[in-house]
């Protein structure tokens, strides 16, 4: 069975913006680790000479005009949902 | 109260100004206030409705004319919410709405109100939405089925005659299953995602839920078709989802090996037995098929899946839309905090899951490895298939399980879509039809067909609803 060590999930939360309580590490250390080993049955699996597949219907490539489209949005109902904003724009916190 | 008629029947009757678009709306809020116990509904757009079916009144038109719908809460939608059940979410407002409910609305359709799910469409049960678990019409101490749940319940609760679903592992026919509606997962492509809260974007498709394969197909064929929002869309088939003549008599059904196996509840077997029965009566050639690597798909999916989950949830930021944490000092803190307080447990779990398979060192050895045993599960169908019309088997396991029986154990709810989940694998169309009940509880028929088949599945459908 894989195990996850305290340092992995803290990586792996780091990782995906995710501040952890500690009850929370440790439930998931637990959880992710069952669920690891779950899937450890494709370990058995003889898969030579089979390709992997990353999309069903086999399209490729869908190319359009690459024009502008006025779908008739207005700038202040797509930043209605922001927390703030300044001058029609996103307004987040120092980067740098 | 007496069911809904044929969607059909109610669109002629509005075209025909036999009935009004507002009687119809009112008749179903008011569904929604009876119903209430049963907490199938987040939010409702009575004012938008109601304003829609008046204009409607005015000049009505379309296939679906004054017939009112509810949404799964996952689906962008204009005069309220877009929550998908998460708290992440609880404040959004969508800007423009989904290209379904846009194709939905054209045809005269009134979206009435939002159904529960559980959060992000990750779950089995609904259980795991951030308001409220939904009840199961037919028992209340159970569970609806997920995460489509509040769709399905409300189908048949008589709330709406049809809602709309998404599924990603089963999420449509799973519920559609435990409550006793009809549930269509089309072929991956066939509509339009755009509008709808992404979860696995390889396997994501919408589809509708109805109390018959009728109501669903015409639903369907209005939704269907290729979207310059969605480049994974695809053309529609040609002809009319709503012409459903089919004959039995001398098709081949194979009987998936796998899922009558061990681990099927004895009454949903002795269901699905007399469903395979009745095709033998009606001239099918019903013979049992096995399709080897189909039990290792939940395996496949919950990699692929979380993977993909990892990525779609990586734009709830608190910065843009959304749950925005208050205390941050710091941009990174805005991020994590939001994170933290805005996603629950199921939604932190599949992106830790996902950050892991793709982690370097460990893409091979999982995320690569599943995309090549979903390789071996779609040849293993194209293989079927070349000797089977159809596939068929249980929807589940099991029937409606028990509010709370499964929420300690992640692993044990994910062993829900043991039997819906390889379709959304390999793309192929599938749907849920009733097959009677067992203890009071509905069992779910699942028939499975090929690539791009999804006319001739409903129509097959069509012809075992037929036989009950």
């Amino acid at each position: 069975m894989s195990k996850l060590s305290r340092d992995d999930v803290l990586k792996l939360a780091a990782l995906s913006k995710l501040r952890l309580s500690d009850e929370e590490v440790e439930k998931l250390r637990g959880e992710l680790s069952e669920i690891l080993s779950y899937v450890e049955m494709l370990d058995k699996v003889d898969i030579s000479g089979v390709e992997p597949t990353y999309q069903v219907s086999g399209l490729k490539n869908v190319y359009r005009q690459d024009k502008t489209r006025d779908y008739g949005y207005k700038t202040e109902d797509l930043l209605k949902n922001a927390p703030a904003i300044q001058d029609g724009q996103f307004k987040v916190k120092r980067v740098l | 109260m007496p069911g809904w008629p044929a969607i059909a029947d109610i669109a002629a009757d509005v075209n025909s100004g036999k009935l009004k678009a507002v009687d119809l709306v009112k008749q179903a809020l008011k569904a929604i206030e009876n119903n209430k116990e049963f907490d199938a509904i987040i939010s409702v757009l009575d004012e938008r409705a109601l304003a829609r079916a008046e204009q409607i009144d005015k000049n009505p038109s379309g296939r679906l004319a004054g017939v009112p719908f509810i949404a799964k809460d996952n689906f962008l939608t204009l005069g309220g919410k877009t929550t998908a059940a998460s708290n992440i979410l609880r404040p959004f407002e969508a800007p423009y709405q989904s290209t379904a409910i846009e194709r939905l609305e054209a045809e005269g359709a009134i979206c009435i109100a939002k159904a529960n799910l559980d959060a992000f469409a990750h779950g089995s049960s609904t259980e795991n939405s951030d308001w409220f678990t939904t009840k199961n019409p037919h028992d209340k101490t159970r569970v609806p089925g997920g995460s489509s749940g509040g769709s399905a319940a409300s189908v048949i609760l008589d709330i709406a005659p049809f809602a709309l679903g998404s599924d990603t592992g089963g999420s449509i026919r799973q519920p559609a299953g435990f409550v006793g509606a009809v549930g269509v997962k089309p072929t991956y492509g066939r509509v339009s995602r755009s509008g709808v809260v992404a979860m696995a974007s390889s396997t994501d498709v919408i589809g509708p839920l109805t109390k018959t394969v009728a109501d669903a197909a015409l639903v369907l064929d209005v939704m269907s078709g290729k979207d310059e929002l969605d480049s994974t869309t695809i053309e529609k088939q040609a002809g009319s989802y709503t012409d459903l003549e089919f004959d039995l008599n001398g098709k081949k059904i194979g009987v998936v090996k796998e899922y009558m196996d061990e681990g099927l509840e004895p009454g949903v077997k002795q269901r699905i037995d007399e469903a395979i029965e009745k095709f033998k009566a009606a001239g099918a050639q019903v013979e049992p098929v096995s399709l080897p690597s189909l039990p290792l798909a939940l395996a496949v999916y919950y990699i692929v899946c979380p993977a993909e989950v990892s990525s779609n949830l990586s734009r709830y930021d608190g910065q843009r839309y959304g749950h925005s944490a208050k205390d941050a000092q710091n941009l990174d803190e805005s991020y994590e905090l939001s994170r933290e307080q805005g996603f629950g447990a199921e939604a932190k779990r599949r992106i830790m899951i996902g950050a892991y398979v793709l982690s370097s060192g460990y893409y091979d050895a999982y995320y690569k490895k599943a995309q090549t045993v979903r390789t071996k599960i779609i040849n293993e169908f194209a293989k079927a298939f070349e000797n089977y019309d159809f596939l068929i088997g249980p929807t589940s396991p099991t029937t409606a399980f028990k509010i709370g029986e499964k929420t300690d154990d992640p692993l044990k709810m994910y062993l829900n879509d043991i039997m819906t989940v390889a379709a959304n694998m390999s793309g192929n169309p599938a749907i849920s039809v009733p097959a009677g009940t067992f203890d009071g509880l509905p069992v779910g028929l699942q028939i499975i067909a090929p690539q791009g088949a999804d006319h001739q599945m409903l129509a097959m459908a069509k012809a075992f609803e037929e036989l009950n």
